[in-house]
């Protein structure tokens, strides 16, 4: 008898505890950006495919996949360590040279040589490069992200990846980037 | 809860002035140059005026180089409201458009506009408006934007944006304060021009209508103070107020904590708590500017530092060169062992790379302090988390908490501890033991938040672009296909209609489906339906012809591909041939040039070539032409298009004509062989090329891109191999149309 | 020639951390001069072989580190370290527990946790404490002030004991500890809370030898002398800015608010404020140990709680724990909570309205 009361009691207990953990998980859902469309974000959307995968958005599912998050050589280490915060997985040195400095590239179109072919435009992830079949083609400065995706396909090899250079809105307070005055000052009487 | 309006001006009446957190006494050292009055300098040898001054957006240029221009004239104009127009601020002739550096604590250039002074100091005509109380708001507001006045007090903000204001204004806050030390540009234009400073602030109030006026000046200026007073004792309602002598009392928020007790809001303006502000210094410009007509052409700038010897105030012309004025201060460089010029106030300038940098509305002090007078950050030691930082901290922030995470670059940290409250007024990194540069790791962490902010707003443009791009490729595969079916379903239903009429043989029909398949084919190499073949069909043989010749297209051009695999052969378009035309770079011009050597002889070839049309067929020209037209790379104008055009369809004609008179075989072999030949110079060239520029080549994009001008020095380091480029294509182009040529005749004969 | 870039501001105040500790040194020198003139020269032999040890402690470690020892060494934070920690022992401790807590301070307290302003516990109570921990005995072993003592040691002998544990002429430790009557001294604060647990009341616990002075009847004959004279250099360092008044002030008020409501509630088995006050190292610590910048809270609210929690904790560690002084503990036990203080104590920031949602 004592047994049926205890398996009774037990089983009560269990029932009432299972309705307050519905419960909860009803009420307090936590309603969150799904994983994928949060590693989207992180990454830098140059498009370049350097992680293998076509795209940025195609990366962010496979790592949510459980890909490696060390495959982004655009975002470099501070993208990486973003990736891995958000996996909750230790950081990891990057693919490839390991050694990309930090500056920002852009495509630059050595517009004597180019021949028109428009390969590059084919290329281009986000349309940055302009122009039409036997006409120079020329780079959107400010679209291009510097996924270098255009300087394989060009023919004539006019395509350079070219550091920006500081201007002063993006210049981060780094003498070290400011031209120092070795030239003699004149004095202007 | 904000005190009453009235409060406020009894505790001001009374004298009483309140305080604000923090804030530190450095030595002020004002009467380094506070006892002489106000010189002026001799014209400068040239004025750099830069296009951006101020806060906000840069006009565009409306004048071009080698123009004389006047004084006062104005040499950008915009429409953007958050744009302020530069005047010449002497008479000369506009020398040069380029990039100088400009007053900028990077030492980085900006776009400016270079003046040689003719000497005579001529004024533009000026329009004053005395009678502004009788005008519309809106003229007034105009006139002062159109003198370009900007906030002189340092931060350049433009007047008109504040005046232009319509939120209700109790306290209109003419700040005197002048709380870093050593400048004294306020202090002495107030104590020698303090009736036009009234005037400017009559003409504020008359925009404005405050329900006060107040203007507070640091308690270690009696002299200025009289001077204000005695100007503005016929009107009651303006309060001249002598505040605490603390560093930052000149700031913004804290004069208005100060006057009111009110903070402005986290995100707001001045004006969200009744409050606007102006200088002294934008007072007496907005004075010049209606009563005079005179735009902003020049401000006072006190030259001091005990490595000067004649330390004081100068009228200088904006866009005089720093190193004019610290000459006429004799400026002793050589005895510097470490020279530095400091622009603005030892608290909040910037030093400076150059001593071309040109004076600029906001620059209110150069700052040379002799050996041992400037702390350099040389000794920065380990924060020992004195706490005096957050003592000091007028925006009751904590520094070293902001300094720990900015270092470790823990940026969203630093913003959650209010990082961009901070307005880098230096009095932590003042006081700092340990003589940590503290301001200087906050703009770097500003600066790298902001240009993330920035990166993320590209990257989210990228992504869009990427995902607009995707859905265009998709919509035009589609299309494509749609377009396929179309055909698809026109030729069944050909077919239908001429089994029907039953008078066509079988081997008709399959002659059909043959030049349907070979339109097919012509049109994906071409990517461009061909409209011409379809149209009649009227006996066997032509239609056999036309099959063949549709076929033969399809493969010249396949062939003609395959020859050159650096140019994709798409059908000529008289159109694109103008577009190009405009678009054509320097090159282009030489290309051009090149062509037109050989203008002499066009009459000729022409000639030949019409010859040789008659020879070759119809189709093997156009597909002659095309081919040769890959190489051409458009011309300035039209008309040197044109002519190159001509020339060169000519050359392929002729050759085309030489391939079919002389041994078939021989001209194939020929065209190989020059092919082969220009693949591998060009690939030699491509290393080259590659290797050259990525030494010496364009080492700015955004120079070279963003500017024609700066094009032209990577292009004249290539110009050596220009020749021989040209000769590559030349050849490539010649090979091509041969072969093409070739073809067509191989099918049709 | 080249223009000199810096980043603003390019004045600075002339007074940087290397003044700062040798200010807050000099403060201490009244307090030292009181010591050696109560209980002879062992505290400045303990503060010679202390500061020795910290320098030698440090620029090793600095070396090891790969640091600029020069350039650290520079900021006479590890001596001032050291003279801290020197003042707080027994002035007759054996000469290597000196070193060994020196050499804990500098090497495991400060320098592992990354060195000078990086430390999570203030280096000299941690070394203290490790030394109290480790040779209860030794560290509790405090001589009589000299005017009660039966011997006065000269300098020599006080030399001899640190390094050998007995005299010239073969006395030990205990014999030095005797007084004029021959019964060892206590501590006032030992004596005391002995007194207090043998049932005496605390009137009762005051008539002992220890008391007899002329300055008040809970001051502890010689102790209170020290405790004045580290005050008056306190308020030096308070006076010309070195310090804030905050910690001091809200850690003494604490203290003596605390034992006042006990003394109030029951005068006979709680002791008053003003023998917490004048004895141990109360005063001492308010303005010498719970002050360091580095370990303690940087909030003007923040230094309030830190300094009223460590006053509070001393009162309670006293009147209920095991041990007579309790300094040393609770600012131990506080600067474990510095970052929780720090975090709550946020000043508002300009133009802020609402409390802010905080954010981890």
């Amino acid at each position: 008898m004592s047994v049926y009361l205890a398996l009774g009691a037990i089983g009560t207990l269990a029932l009432i505890f299972g309705l307050i953990l519905g419960y909860a998980s009803i009420r307090f859902k936590v309603q969150s950006d799904p994983l994928v469309q949060q590693l989207d974000e992180l990454l830098p959307q140059t498009q370049c495919g350097q992680c293998g995968y076509p795209g940025c958005r195609p990366y962010a599912e496979a790592i949510a996949n459980g890909d490696d998050i060390n495959k982004c050589p655009p975002g470099g280490e501070a993208t990486m360590k973003k990736l891995a915060d958000l996996m909750g997985v230790e950081p990891k040195p990057l693919n490839g040279d390991g050694e990309e400095e930090d500056v920002k590239k852009v495509a630059f179109i050595r517009e004597d040589e180019c021949i028109g072919c428009t390969k590059c435009i084919q290329a281009c992830p986000v349309d940055a490069i302009l122009g039409a079949s036997k006409q120079m083609h020329t780079v959107i400065i400010d679209e291009c992200t510097g996924c270098d995706l255009c300087v394989e396909p060009c023919p004539v090899d006019c395509i350079d990846m070219v550091p920006l250079k500081p201007t002063t809105n993006s210049w981060k307070w780094n003498f070290k980037q400011s031209p120092k005055g070795d030239i003699p000052i004149k004095m202007v009487s | 809860m904000l005190r009453s309006t009235d409060e406020i001006i009894a505790d001001l009446k009374a004298g009483k002035c309140h305080s604000f957190t923090g804030g530190v006494h450095p030595p002020d050292e004002k009467s380094l140059s506070n006892t002489t009055n106000i010189q002026t300098l001799p014209l400068p040898d040239k004025i750099i005026l830069p296009l951006r001054q101020h806060i906000g957006t840069e006009g565009s240029i409306c004048v071009a180089e080698g123009e004389h221009v006047k004084k006062g004239q104005a040499l950008t104009k915009s429409s953007h409201p958050y744009a302020v127009p530069i005047h010449a601020s002497t008479s000369g002739i506009v020398r040069e458009i380029t990039r100088h550096v400009v007053a900028h604590p990077s030492g980085l250039s900006e776009d400016c506009i270079i003046i040689e002074p003719d000497g005579l100091d001529e004024w533009v005509k000026l329009t004053p408006i005395p009678h502004f109380q009788t005008l519309p708001q809106q003229t007034v507001v105009e006139a002062i934007c159109d003198a370009g006045v900007a906030g002189m007090g340092g931060a350049g903000f433009p007047t008109h944006i504040k005046t232009g204001n319509n939120k209700t204004i109790e306290f209109l806050i003419i700040n005197g304060a002048e709380c870093e030390p050593y400048i004294t540009s306020d202090d002495r234009l107030m104590q020698e021009h303090a009736w036009q400073i009234r005037q400017g602030i009559d003409v504020l109030h008359h925009l404005i209508s405050p329900t006060a006026v107040v203007i507070a000046i640091e308690d270690n200026k009696p002299d200025a103070i009289k001077a204000l007073k005695i100007a503005c004792q016929d009107k009651p309602e303006y309060l001249v107020v002598a505040v605490e002598t603390k560093y930052p009392a000149g700031g913004e928020k804290q004069l208005i904590q100060m006057l009111t007790q009110r903070e402005v809001p986290r995100h707001g303006l001045p004006a969200d708590v009744g409050v606007l502000m102006f200088n002294v210094g934008t007072c007496f410009a907005v004075a010049g500017a209606i009563y005079e007509g005179k735009p902003l052409v020049e401000r006072v700038v006190t030259v001091t530092g005990r490595a000067v010897e004649q330390p004081g105030n100068y009228w200088a012309r904006l866009g005089t060169p720093v190193s004019h004025l610290l000459n006429h201060a004799t400026y002793q460089v050589k005895k510097q062992s470490a020279p530095q010029i400091v622009m603005g106030g030892p608290m909040m300038g910037f030093t400076l790379s150059s001593m071309a940098v040109p004076i600029v509305k906001i620059s209110n002090c150069l700052l040379a302090p002799a050996k041992g007078e400037a702390s350099l950050n040389e000794h920065e030691r380990a924060c020992i988390r004195c706490g005096a930082c957050a003592d000091v901290c007028p925006a009751s922030l904590l520094p070293q908490q902001i300094f720990w995470h900015a270092k470790a670059k823990e940026l969203d940290k630093a913003q959650a501890y209010d990082l961009f409250d901070c307005i880098e007024c230096g009095a932590c990194a003042y006081v700092c033991p340990s003589e940590i540069p503290l301001v200087h790791y906050y703009r770097q962490a500003k600066a790298e938040i902001r240009l993330e902010k920035e990166e993320k707003s590209r990257a989210e443009k990228a992504k869009e672009r990427f995902e607009a791009r995707n859905a265009r490729l998709i919509r035009e595969k589609q299309e494509r296909e749609e377009r396929h079916q179309k055909a698809k379903a026109a030729r069944e239903a050909a077919i239908a209609n001429k089994s029907k009429a039953a008078t066509v043989d079988s081997n008709d029909a399959k002659d059909k489906v043959a030049a349907a398949l070979a339109r097919a084919k012509a049109k994906k190499a071409a990517q461009q339906p061909e409209s011409d073949v379809p149209a009649a069909l009227d006996t066997q043989a032509d239609k056999k012809a036309q099959v063949a010749a549709a076929i033969a297209r399809a493969k010249a051009k396949k062939e003609a591909a395959q020859a050159n695999d650096t140019n994709e052969i798409l059908p000529e378009d008289e159109r694109k041939a103008k577009v190009a035309a405009a678009v054509a770079r320097a090159k282009a011009k030489k290309e051009a040039a090149q062509t037109n050597d050989t203008n002499e002889i066009t009459t000729e070839d022409e000639r030949k070539a019409k010859v040789a049309a008659a020879v070759a067929r119809a189709k093997a020209k156009k597909e002659a032409a095309q081919a040769n037209d890959t190489n051409e790379i458009s011309a300035e104008d039209e008309r040197k298009a044109k002519v190159a055009a001509a020339v060169a369809r000519a050359k392929a004609k002729k050759e085309a004509a030489q391939a079919n008179d002389t041994n078939e075989i021989s001209a194939e072999d020929e065209g190989k062989a020059k092919v082969a030949a220009a693949v591998a110079r060009a690939k030699a060239k491509k290393q080259q090329a590659a290797e050259s520029s990525s030494s010496d080549g364009p080492a700015d994009a955004n120079n070279l891109i963003s500017k024609n001008v700066d094009f032209s020095s990577a292009e004249e380091q290539s110009h050596h191999d220009d020749e021989k480029r040209k000769r590559i294509a030349a050849a490539v182009a010649k090979a091509k149309a041969k072969q093409a040529a070739k073809k067509d005749n191989n099918e049709t004969e | 020639m080249k223009l000199t870039l810096s980043s603003s501001p390019h004045q600075r105040v002339r007074r940087d951390t290397s003044q700062v500790m040798r200010l807050v040194i000099l403060a201490m020198i009244p307090g030292i001069m009181a010591q050696v003139i109560i209980f002879g020269f062992g505290v400045l032999i303990q503060a010679t072989i202390a500061v020795i040890t910290a320098v030698i402690t440090e620029a090793a470690i600095l070396q090891i580190r790969g640091r600029s020892a020069k350039f650290a060494l520079n900021d006479f934070s590890a001596v001032l370290t050291a003279l801290l920690l020197a003042v707080s022992i027994p002035p007759l401790l054996p000469w290597w527990m000196t070193i060994l807590g020196t050499f804990f301070a500098i090497a495991v307290v400060k320098q592992l946790y990354g060195g000078l302003g990086f430390n999570l516990f203030n280096p000299a109570m941690a070394g203290y404490v490790m030394l109290l921990i480790s040779f209860p005995a030794a560290m509790t072993l405090w001589l009589p002030p000299q005017s009660l003592a039966s011997i006065q040691p000269d300098f020599v002998n006080v030399l001899t004991i640190i390094m050998t544990g007995f005299t010239e002429s073969g006395h030990s430790m205990d014999q030095l500890r005797m007084a004029a009557d021959g019964i060892t001294m206590a501590t006032p604060l030992d004596s005391v809370k002995t007194a207090l647990s043998q049932n005496y009341t605390y009137p009762e616990a005051l008539d002992e030898a220890i008391f007899t002075n002329n300055l008040n009847a809970s001051a502890g004959a010689g102790w209170a002398w020290v405790s004045l004279a580290y005050l008056v250099g306190g308020l030096f360092l308070v006076k010309i800015n070195v310090i804030n008044w905050h910690i001091p002030t809200a850690m003494l008020a604490a203290a003596a608010l605390l034992s006042a409501v006990f003394y109030i509630a029951d005068s006979d088995s709680f002791a008053s404020p003003i023998f917490h006050l004048l004895n141990g190292s109360l005063l001492f610590g308010a303005f010498f140990i719970a002050t360091d910048p580095v370990t303690a809270s940087t909030t003007d609210k923040g230094r309030l709680v830190f300094g009223a929690f460590i006053g509070m904790w001393v009162i309670v560690i006293r009147t209920f724990g095991g041990y007579p002084d309790a300094v040393a503990f609770a600012v131990i036990v506080m600067n474990m909570a510095v970052p929780l203080i720090d975090y709550y104590t946020r000043p508002r920031t300009y133009g802020h309205t609402a409390k802010r949602a905080r954010k981890p």
